[in-house]
């Protein structure tokens, strides 16, 4: 059989002579076919894919030889990849925030490839193509979607329109860049089964590149892991992950997280407390009338016990990033109050220095939770600056003990955030956070931004400094592996309410609200084999667990 | 420091030390007199003894530029200072305490900037009175509201950064935070700002001494050198040329050492290899 794709020898580089980010890689796409391609970031996932449609930034030559239906793109001209890309090969990238438009209606941008590429359709028609496929990604009224902007719709359904316009030209080969990282796991798996779904309608081949294991395991019936610009290992999926031969795929189903022996909680006064807790954002102001506020948590009740760790999940806008804020201070709670070791927060009184001292917070975006124009050192001693009696001596031997303690060298701190990367910088926003000691710490997606293995280095952090100096923490995340991973306790929220808690193996082994029960079941978990290497299983036994762990008969 | 050392920050530097030499200088010694009125030696052109030639009343040129760069660089100086200065306090104030002190404020703000910058200044030195202080005052006061508009976007768009958020928590109070995390980051659309105004200011002081209320001659500054030679740009065109030439080269030199300021004041822009 003819390979769609079959490139061999793949070499990118800098300028000329210079940096090769993509060294002599080699891989094939059948017809049809879903291949994955597996990598951290820098691992030259993205530009190795990005060569196939001639789309490297301008100052990457390439080597080696790219055949794409037997024609050699090297040799192509740019009008024919032109003609080519959105024709032959179509891509969907990351972000579906910012790859569509904002200034061009839904309508004019599912027009404007089928206007190009097949001008001899007249506009009645293009119209209707349009439409048909908008009702086929799912889009609910799809005659005013085209009419619509793509601000007015979710990032699900944006990635949906995103997808609906790639597929709308029948392309052989799609690209898919991360498609999903940016949504939350149901939103992900819908997208996701669209696009296998889609693409099998057309006999469109998939290159899907992600870092996500157990989706790629999940949908891909071959894969290839890349490291630094060369492929590390290829083959059979489940075969693959059953058995890694080499050691950076080891390494890369080691950190993916595992669910830990159960530890106990000792009972004990609760370390912070909130009760009928609400939070309401204000309505937007208008010319004479404000619209009506929106209620983002409806009282809440949550008990927080010393050296506990409760997770809170939930999809996107379920309210679980308020509920953090609030009771980090962040925000004002409409009704209900916290209590911090039995103290309201919202009295300023005794309590409250109590309170701002042994409450921290670690965020989200390491790229944006420091301040660009501090030293390491500056921010981490920052927050010593509130503590009474200490010489600046004292100070300094605590920030370099504290950097130790998080893995950073004493050097570190006379750098800047810029010099470092992203797992360091997070280890800098832990180490700020934990630098006073404090009893409780909020962590806000602490490892959603990180690589899986940086990630799983910090969490193997968080838990140690966790260990050692005992603080509760209210972890919040979206990605229940992780939870798994470290939570003692869990909670679950939807829409603003918590719908069920309880010890984690309770929810992750018998949920119990219908809603846990799909998040847990969005996409199969990778679990351990036993003989090194990793399998898809569901996450609990139930009805759920005959469904087929890859939803569509993958090509051979 | 070798980072800082770039051959356009030289350059800048270069040209803004040449400029404060002879503004310097000019406070000891000019080749000529740079008010005596000679009318024996009207509009001379370049010569051994005018090197670049005389004006209507045969005073000599590049004494009166050397004289005109002290009072020229001295106002666009002081003015640029205050304006930033007030600027950056209103729009910082505003742009974090954000209600009703931000609405009021912001509106004043807004009122200001529909008037044109120099009918604003002109209004400003009927009451100041035209001397080189109430011109300093008048220009200072009608650039402030541009300042604070871009003060203040950065600060909307910086409290937004967690970083601000995390020394919230760390429990810095507001004024703290202010200093410490949400100054520093407006540095360098400031500097950006900054190195810009000074040729605004030049200008409109040129505009302003064109309209007769500019530093009341016969002191001379560049601005109202170029505005009286306008009458005399066929017969004597380096009357123009040479002021026209100071200020260009001053602005040029001012941005270069600008950029190299803001890229100094950047860590970011340290220690990269």
């Amino acid at each position: 059989m003819t390979q769609l794709v079959d490139v061999c020898g793949l070499s990118l580089s800098i300028g000329k002579g210079g940096r090769e980010i993509v060294r002599n890689v080699s891989f094939t796409v059948a017809p049809g076919e879903i291949v994955g391609i597996v990598g951290e970031s820098g691992s030259g996932k993205t530009q190795a894919a990005r060569a196939i449609m001639g789309l490297t930034p301008p100052l990457v030559r390439s080597a080696g030889r790219i055949l794409f239906e037997g024609e050699d793109m090297a040799a192509a001209g740019d009008a024919r990849l032109r003609q080519l890309r959105g024709a032959r090969i179509g891509m969907v990238f990351q972000e579906p925030m910012t790859s569509l438009n904002p200034s061009m209606t839904v309508g004019r941008q599912l027009d404007e490839g089928l206007a190009l590429h097949r001008p001899e359709l007249p506009p009645a028609v293009r119209r209707e193509k349009a439409l048909a496929m908008l009702t086929r990604v799912g889009i609910a009224d799809p005659r005013a979607a085209l009419a619509a902007w793509p601000h007015e719709f979710s990032g699900g359904m944006r990635q949906r329109m995103m997808l609906a316009s790639v597929m709308l030209l029948e392309p052989a080969l799609l690209i898919a860049d991360e498609p999903t990282t940016a949504l939350d796991a149901l939103v992900q798996r819908d997208v996701l089964e669209l696009m296998v779904g889609l693409t099998r309608e057309h006999n469109t081949a998939v290159l899907l590149i992600s870092h996500d294991l157990p989706m790629v395991a999940r949908y891909t019936r071959r894969m290839i892991v890349m490291q630094q610009g060369e492929v590390v290992e290829a083959g059979d999926t489940d075969a693959l992950l059953a058995g890694p031969k080499q050691d950076y795929t080891r390494k890369l189903l080691e950190a993916i997280p595992r669910r830990q022996a159960a530890r106990t909680i000792a009972d004990g006064q609760p370390i912070i407390e909130a009760r009928k807790l609400v939070v309401d954002y204000p309505g937007k102001r208008r010319l004479f009338a404000k619209s009506a506020a929106k209620r983002v948590l409806h009282g809440i009740d949550l008990v927080v016990r010393p050296r506990e760790i409760v997770a809170v999940v939930g999809g996107s806008g379920s309210g679980k990033t308020t509920l953090g804020r609030a009771i980090a201070g962040l925000i004002r709670p409409t009704e209900g109050d916290i209590r911090f070791r039995g103290h309201a927060i919202a009295r300023r009184d005794v309590g409250w220095l109590d309170y701002r001292l042994n409450c921290q917070m670690v965020f989200q975006d390491p790229y944006s939770s420091l301040n660009p124009r501090m030293s390491i050192g500056q921010l981490v001693g920052e927050g010593l600056r509130l503590v009474p009696g200490l010489t600046s001596a004292e100070r300094q031997a605590r920030v370099a003990k504290m950097l130790d303690e998080v893995g950073l060298q004493p050097q570190h701190a006379q750098r800047y955030a810029h010099e470092l990367s992203g797992g360091q910088r997070q280890r800098v926003a832990i180490a700020r956070a934990l630098i006073r000691q404090p009893a409780f710490v909020i962590a806000d997606e602490p490892v959603s931004a990180l690589d899986v293995t940086v990630r799983a280095q910090v969490l193997a952090l968080l838990a140690e400094l966790q260990e050692r100096h005992g603080f509760a923490c209210l972890f919040i995340s979206h990605d229940l592996g992780v939870v798994e991973q470290v939570a003692d306790r869990v909670v679950v929220m939807q829409a603003g309410r918590i719908i069920e808690q309880g010890s984690r193996d309770e929810v992750f082994d018998h949920p119990q609200h219908a809603y846990t029960r799909k998040l847990l079941s969005a996409i199969p978990a990778l679990t351990p084999t036993g003989q090194g290497g990793m399998q898809l299983r569901w996450r609990f036994d139930d009805a759920d667990a005959t469904a087929p762990l890859h939803p569509h008969p993958l090509p051979a | 420091m070798k980072k800082f050392l770039t051959p356009q920050a030289l350059i800048g530097l270069a040209i803004v030390g040449l400029i404060l030499l002879a503004a310097v200088l000019a406070f000891f010694w000019t080749p000529h007199e740079p008010l005596k009125i000679n009318f024996m030696a009207r509009l001379k052109p370049p010569s051994a003894t005018y090197w670049l030639g005389t004006d209507e009343f045969g005073r000599d040129e590049l004494s009166r530029l050397m004289a005109g760069a002290s009072n020229s660089v001295w106002i666009s100086f002081l003015t640029v200072l205050f304006s930033i200065t007030t600027g950056t306090a209103i729009g910082v104030l505003t742009g974090f305490l954000r209600g009703w002190t931000d609405r009021i404020i912001m509106a004043f703000i807004n009122a200001l900037l529909a008037f044109p910058g120099l009918l604003l200044a002109l209004a400003l030195l009927a009451v100041f009175g035209a001397n080189k202080y109430g011109i300093i005052l008048a220009l200072g006061l009608a650039y402030t509201p541009s300042v604070t508009r871009i003060v203040r976007g950065t600060v909307m768009s910086l409290r937004e950064k967690e970083f601000i958020e995390s020394s919230r928590v760390l429990g810095n109070s507001e004024l703290y935070t202010m200093f410490r995390h949400v100054l520093p980051n407006c540095v360098a659309p400031l500097t950006v700002l900054a190195t810009s105004m000074f040729g605004w200011v030049i200008l409109a002081e040129s505009a302003l001494s064109f309209l007769g209320l500019g530093v009341p001659p016969p002191a001379p500054t560049w601005g109202n050198m170029l505005a009286a030679a306008r009458p005399f740009m066929a017969q004597a065109t380096y009357l123009s040329i040479f002021p026209g030439l100071c200020i260009a080269l001053t602005l040029l030199g001012i941005n270069f050492l600008g950029d190299a300021v803001r890229d100094l004041l950047d860590p970011r822009m340290r220690g990269i290899e």
